[in-house]
């Protein structure tokens, strides 16, 4: 595919913002990511926005419009959701637009509020992303359903807690350095160990936070960039999505996520590259379990082999490929409507050399950028590249 | 199965009901009620993919039509999860197992009761009976699972 480049990136701090309305959020990564681009706000020519329950949390539907006036610009601007791929796909009608040569510049990200709803409400909105009738109804809690997957995994391939606990002591020790992450603090194996169950076999550190925070993303077509002497070093070479049956129950593998196979199947081939060429990834782990389905889906590693993986400290700052550098969802917070938009700038800061932990990847190349909405119902594969 | 429903009223809503009510939908309390009575049934395309209602096409492959087939309501645990932070809906019945269970045809997802939530009485590959039960919170009714030796 024509790439699209990646101007600009702005992330407000994930965490805890009660005081501050979504607008105003998402008025702050816009801002980040035009003085980070130094595209003006004038050539913008549609808005891409991600966002899941702010008709819930904020009693605000029709959030695009308002998203534009909030980042000073005029254009088409329109809501995505996806649920926690709700930017992520965002991202991926902003690369297919500037490929497709129907924009030269558009600014793409997500906005999600959540902290200001008591946790049963929070609870309760996220099990949105679930089906209602067939799960929800049931009993099924979002981190219930992820539950369900590592009992599953577990089952078919082994693997027992204590190695998804290696997942959250990994994201939180890379969080540490992350300015905008929600937790900057380390957190040992056995720590996650014993911290109270939510849904067997997860427990508290098996499980992203409730997170407010927004990302924004400048894509601009290399011919904008060229002539405008925009220094954008990082391209979007391929984008790929999936989609399963909305049940978990419905699939016919229950530890296997294959709407992300099918993404990153697609945003491979569309890049040119295979799964070995991939130096650094930012995977989906909103549940420890979710990275390591994440990393089997992204080829990084064989179906069952993940959990070893992360046991043996593969995917580890210094490991020969690291994941989630970012702190992931984590650690770095999980702002469900803006996530997908979030990896991906901190996938460019990775590869550009300027984020915190790029001393980990000093000669990467090839980034991969995996994003999942609900129990993988939904998934966006991106792949990012050093263009020059 | 019903038909479109366009000549129906929709009814009112109440605006002020906080917790959302669950979805209802005539074809899955039909369905509801018929495992409560044991007699439960798997919509079965022409291909012989098992589906639970409402539907009008196979969700695999997308062919109709659907017949209904018997469910003999005995089925296997395929994976469950003891839940212990629960949504609104469910917050006088924690902690709860929910289980994914092999009916046959379908799979069908509900709570696993008749076990200790606490201890390890579950695993994957346990027998259960399907049927119905009330939602300890609010009385809904609710997919339930008991271990087929009872207990
Ligand atoms: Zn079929």
């Amino acid at each position: 595919m024509t790439d699209a480049r990646v101007a600009g990136v702005g992330l407000t701090r994930f965490g805890s913002h009660a005081d501050r309305a979504g607008r105003d959020l998402f008025a702050t990564a816009a801002e980040r990511a035009f003085e980070d681009a130094g595209v003006p706000r004038g050539d913008v020519e549609e808005l891409n926005y991600g966002n899941f329950m702010g008709a819930l949390a904020e009693h605000q539907g029709h959030q695009a419009p308002l998203m534009a006036e909030a980042a000073g610009v005029r254009c088409p601007a329109t809501r995505y959701e996806s649920a926690c791929a709700s930017a992520g796909v965002a991202v991926r009608e902003a690369v297919r637009t500037v490929a497709a040569g129907d924009a030269d510049v558009v600014l793409a990200g997500g906005m999600e509020r959540m902290t200001n709803l008591p946790t049963a409400e929070v609870t309760e909105g996220l099990a949105m992303a679930a089906d209602d009738l067939f799960e929800v109804r049931s009993g099924v809690t979002f981190p219930g359903a992820y539950a369900l997957m590592a009992t599953a995994y577990f089952e078919a391939y082994g693997g027992e807690r204590r190695d998804l606990a290696h997942v959250a002591s990994k994201n939180h020790a890379n969080a540490v350095p992350n300015e905008y992450a929600q937790y900057r603090r380390e957190v040992s194996v056995d720590d996650a160990m014993d911290a109270p169950p939510v849904a067997e076999p997860l427990h508290l550190y098996d499980a992203c936070p409730i997170t407010d925070g927004a990302s924004a993303l400048v894509i601009v077509s290399p011919e904008y960039a060229a002539e405008h002497d925009v220094d954008a070093p990082v391209a979007v070479t391929g984008t790929g999505q999936g989609t399963d049956r909305m049940a978990l129950g419905d699939r016919e593998h229950l530890a296997r996520t294959p709407a992300a196979d099918d993404a990153a199947e697609a945003a491979y081939a569309a890049a040119g590259v295979e799964a070995d060429d991939v130096d650094v990834a930012e995977v989906h782990d909103c549940f420890t379990i979710a990275e390591v389905l994440a990393t089997e889906s992204l080829g990084l590693f064989e179906v069952g082999e993940g959990i070893a993986a992360a046991r043996e400290g593969i995917t580890t700052a210094d490991g020969d490929l690291p994941v989630n550098l970012s702190g992931g969802l984590k650690a770095k917070g999980h702002p469900v409507g803006a996530t997908g938009g979030s990896q991906i700038a901190e996938l460019t800061r990775l590869l550009r050399g300027d984020h915190p932990n790029s001393e980990h990847v000093p000669d990467a190349e090839v980034g991969v950028a995996h994003n999942a909405g609900g129990t993988v119902a939904s998934a966006v594969v991106h792949v990012l590249e050093v263009a020059e | 199965m019903s038909d479109d429903g366009a000549s129906e009223d929709g009814g009112d809503v109440d605006l002020a009901e906080r917790t959302p009510a669950p979805v209802t939908d005539a074809d899955y309390d039909e369905w509801l009620d018929a495992l409560a009575a044991g007699e439960g049934y798997a919509l079965v395309c022409p291909d012989g993919h098992g589906s639970l209602p409402p539907r009008r096409r196979c969700p695999e492959c997308g062919s109709s039509p659907l017949s209904r087939e018997p469910l003999d309501g005995t089925g296997r645990v395929e994976t469950f999860s003891v839940v212990h932070v629960p949504s609104p809906r469910f917050a006088d019945d924690a902690p709860y197992v929910t289980a994914v269970v092999d009916l046959g045809p379908v799979r069908a997802t509900g709570v696993l009761r008749g076990v200790d939530p606490e201890g390890d009485a579950v695993e994957v590959g346990l027998s259960v009976d399907a049927g119905v039960e009330e939602r300890a919170t609010d009385g809904e009714p609710l997919v339930v699972f008991r271990p087929v030796d009872g207990e």
